[in-house]
């Protein structure tokens, strides 16, 4: 990271991690005891020893002056570490979870470990973690190819990698601790939350400049998944966030939203989370990795845009769907169901597009893994989008609703759309950012591939299962009018596919894990670096 | 003479024809972009998506006609099915009642040995009130009625009010120790002022009580009869139909052995059963009467 800082960038960055220490230091002694001062000590641990790192480079000779002929891939490599490891936490929590659900028994006697605090550990972990993670370092390395431009920046990069992990340790721990705002995917506290807008913003006027200097004529469709990404993230991020603080030296505070009011702005969040987080940015790197690595054109244009403008459009109405048969007016429900049934077209597009591309590397799916973890991407996201939108009618989820078919869902989607198009990019970038051909091991990316597919398989058909037979439970009636089934009864036919899903979800695990070593072996001792240059040098600041 | 949108002037096109590129594999031309190497097919935009556009968008206005859709200021389209949630919430909640009311509402009466002395009757009721049971009782009592750590057994034949069905009802109704005005009221005392070698002598000698005849002459005898017999009875047998368990037999809710009652002794207890009057009918009440009636009786078994 230093040696490619010059010696006055180092300065600032000395300064910079200085700030980030006293800031830490004084929510510390302003909070004094809790969470709030447990987060405070983290940020004073971070800024110092950033300090540390920086104050010893200090003297260490300036970097070449060929740097700014080439691309800046140093956050992008570190953004894929942080993936991986936070891959690593979030499902491994993901799977310890799900075998809590098969033996609640086995839940430690300590309150850090309980399942209501685990869970939004394995979300946060897995969404923001790992997918913010991937997201911002593939953002990089997609926004400096396709603008031929190196980035607009060199300390900012590492803002926004470092501070967005500090946000992700901070709502992570939190948990721990007992400390939640209790909105589902936006627990992390209001200093949390203030802290993530300014690396967002950071991250927004990185991206900005760096396309301003865009060496080509026009900017790539995937450039404008990652904007969209990055500014509805922001409005969402805000708008949902807004609260009061109990005192400003607590973590505690009170949404300026109530009632159901709140719940629709915590579902139109909620479900533009997954819009705009888990899908935007991924098609992003979607239409970046895919004709990459399989050498062929996107096959439409007009498509790619319209998807593109469907997706930005439609999305932003359908949250309402979650509130299906609740307080919410009836009226927002519909806007909500039938907004979700016209955003299907816009979906399949993108997902038809991507697969479409593929006519001509056929042969290529079949022998490379990393092209088939893409491929499979595109189908699982054909797949998900399809049956969200099926969800989304309201007699539909009067079966489905609060059942694991929900869960099933988002994990179609998470598991065999976002994670794998996550490894494919993955897989594409780690060898070449480090200047060589392959992968250390190619058949380890075999081996992941079909652990993952199989697991992803095994994970959603038993949720399947499981959500239709509870929705289909809780719904029978007998002959004489009463209820066929208990709650509780529902609850122990759920055994076999709780013990499913976590078998399932232990082999996905398996292969990050894998996944997670690869990157390490090819990683390690490689001196090289990406052999593409931008087309004009970065002007010098 | 620079033009952007002349097809002639785009990279990569012919300058004389506007052709670009043309994919082989397609036979599509490409837009003409290029960023590094990344390219892109001219193909047009299929018929196909157009029409499933054109079909989710008729879906969505015969929706928005059909069905409340659009808000207009302070009110909304109400929909030519003039549907109301609220109201259809309501109908479907009677229609099931409806279903069930022909058996269901003979409960209501107060004549529950009347009640269970129809077999035909019950043979419908008790199905159902299982559901209930294990819905609502399950959670404290067991799904058999198995009872645990704290929670009394429903299903042999010990009491603490009594396992008359009017009694039961009673306690369902009402609870114990329940916010409600007519509540069963119970508690077993605070005796931590009891000198520690005296408490630590009364809970061995009720620890032993079911082992057989205790000796109540002997100093810790006189400390039982003293300050327990009142609700317990002189001899430790309970039955007294004021929620005091009997010490005689193994069965006391919270465990009999010294620990425990050293525990009970030095922190009392004061149990919660919920009163259910104000969520569920008289109906259904008698109805989990009658199965809690049931359960209790030798050969009673959960359904």
């Amino acid at each position: 990271m230093t040696s490619t800082l010059t010696v006055s960038e180092r300065h600032v960055g000395l300064l910079l991690s200085i700030l980030l220490a006293l800031m830490g230091f004084a929510m510390a002694a302003a909070a004094r005891h809790g969470v709030m001062a447990v987060h405070g000590f983290m940020a004073v641990g971070l800024g110092m020893a950033l300090a540390f790192v920086l104050g010893g480079a200090l003297y260490d000779p300036e970097p070449s002056a060929d740097r700014l002929r080439r691309y800046y891939d140093a956050p992008t490599r570190f953004g894929i570490v942080m993936t991986l490891i936070w891959a690593m936490i979030g499902m491994g929590v993901g799977v310890w979870v799900a075998a809590l659900l098969y033996w609640p028994e086995g839940t430690p006697l300590w309150p850090a470990t309980s399942f209501g605090r685990l869970r939004p550990v394995h979300t946060t972990g897995i969404i923001f973690g790992f997918g913010g993670n991937a997201l911002i370092a593939t953002s990089f390395h997609v926004l400096q190819r396709t603008s031929r431009a190196r980035l607009a920046g060199s300390i900012s990069p590492w803002i926004v990698l470092i501070g967005f992990n500090l946000f992700c340790a901070w709502a992570v721990t939190g948990y721990l601790m007992g400390s939640t705002q209790s909105k589902e995917y936006a627990e992390a506290e209001w200093y949390a939350d203030l802290w993530l807008v300014v690396v967002w913003v950071t991250y927004f006027i990185l991206y900005i400049r760096t396309l301003a200097r865009r060496a080509e004529p026009h900017i790539y469709v995937a450039n404008w998944y990652y904007m969209a990404f990055i500014l509805v993230v922001a409005m969402l991020h805000i708008v949902n966030n807004l609260a009061l603080p109990v005192r400003w030296t607590t973590a505690e505070s009170f949404p300026i939203w109530s009632g159901v009011q709140d719940a629709m702005v915590q579902w139109w969040y909620g479900h533009n989370a997954v819009a705009f987080f888990l899908t935007a940015g991924f098609l992003g790197m979607l239409y970046y990795f895919l004709p990459v690595r399989s050498g062929r054109p996107i096959w439409s244009y007009r498509l790619s845009i319209v998807s593109f403008w469907g997706i930005t459009f439609f999305y932003i109405w359908v949250g309402s769907h979650h509130l299906h048969y609740t307080a919410l007016p009836y009226w927002a429900q519909t806007l909500g169901m039938t907004f979700s049934v016209m955003l299907l077209v816009p979906s399949w597009a993108s997902a038809g597009n991507a697969i479409a591309t593929l006519n001509g590397a056929w042969h290529k799916v079949r022998d490379d893994a990393t092209l088939r973890f893409m491929f499979v991407a595109a189908v699982f996201y054909g797949l998900s989008t399809f049956e969200g939108s099926f969800l989304a009618i309201r007699p539909v989820n009067s079966l489905s609703h609060y059942t694991d078919w929900t869960v099933g869902h988002v994990h179609s989607g998470t598991l065999g759309w976002v994670a794998m198009i996550v490894f494919g990019a993955i897989y594409t970038l780690v060898p070449q950012l480090n200047g060589k051909t392959e992968m250390a091991s190619p058949r380890a990316v075999e081996w992941h591939f079909w652990l993952a597919v199989a697991g992803t398989l095994i994970y959603v058909v038993s949720m399947w299962n499981a959500g239709i037979t509870q929705g289909l439970m809780w719904r029978a009636y007998d002959a004489n009018g009463a209820l066929s089934y208990s709650f509780v009864q529902s609850v122990e036919a759920m055994a076999p596919f709780y013990l499913l899903r976590t078998i399932g979800g232990a082999l996905f695990l398996t292969g990050a894990v894998v996944c997670a070593w690869n990157c390490r072996a090819t990683m390690r001792g490689a001196a090289g670096h990406a052999t593409d240059r931008p087309l004009v040098a970065q002007p010098a600041e | 003479m620079s033009n952007p949108t002349d097809p002639r002037q785009l990279p990569g096109a012919d300058p004389h024809t506007g052709n670009r590129q043309v994919d082989p594999v397609t036979g599509y031309d490409t837009t003409g972009h290029d960023w590094g190497g990344i390219t892109e097919l001219n193909t047009a935009f299929p018929k196909i998506v157009i029409w499933a556009l054109v079909l989710t968008f008729l879906y969505s206005v015969v929706a928005w006609i059909l069905l409340p859709a659009w808000p207009t200021g302070r009110d909304y389209t109400r929909g030519l099915l003039g549907l109301d949630q609220g109201t259809q919430a309501v109908e479907g909640y009677r229609k099931l009642n409806d279903g069930r009311k022909d058996w269901l509402s003979r409960f209501a009466g107060d004549d529950l040995a009347a009640l269970q002395s129809d077999s035909d009757l019950m043979a419908t009721a008790m199905p159902a009130a299982a559901r209930l049971f294990a819905d609502n009782c399950a959670a404290c009592h067991g799904t058999t009625g198995q009872g645990g750590p704290g929670f009394p057994v429903l299903s042999d034949g010990t009491w603490l009010w009594s396992g008359d069905a009017d009694e039961i009802a009673t306690t369902i109704r009402h609870g114990i120790n329940a916010d409600d005005p007519d509540t069963r009221f119970a508690e077993m005392p605070v005796f931590d002022w009891l000198e520690g070698a005296e408490r630590t002598a009364l809970a061995q000698f009720v620890s032993d009580l079911p082992n057989g005849p205790a000796d109540f002459e002997s100093p810790v005898g006189t400390l039982f009869i003293d300050n327990c017999s009142s609700c317990h009875g002189d001899t430790g047998d309970g039955g007294l139909g004021i929620g005091a368990p009997s010490l005689t037999d193994t069965v006391a809710i919270y465990g009999q052995d010294a620990e425990t009652v050293m525990e009970t002794l030095l922190k009392g207890r004061r149990g919660v059963m919920p009163a259910w009057s104000g969520r569920m009918s008289d109906a259904e009440i008698n109805l989990l009467t009658l199965y809690v009636a049931h359960l209790g009786q030798p050969g009673g078994v959960a359904q």
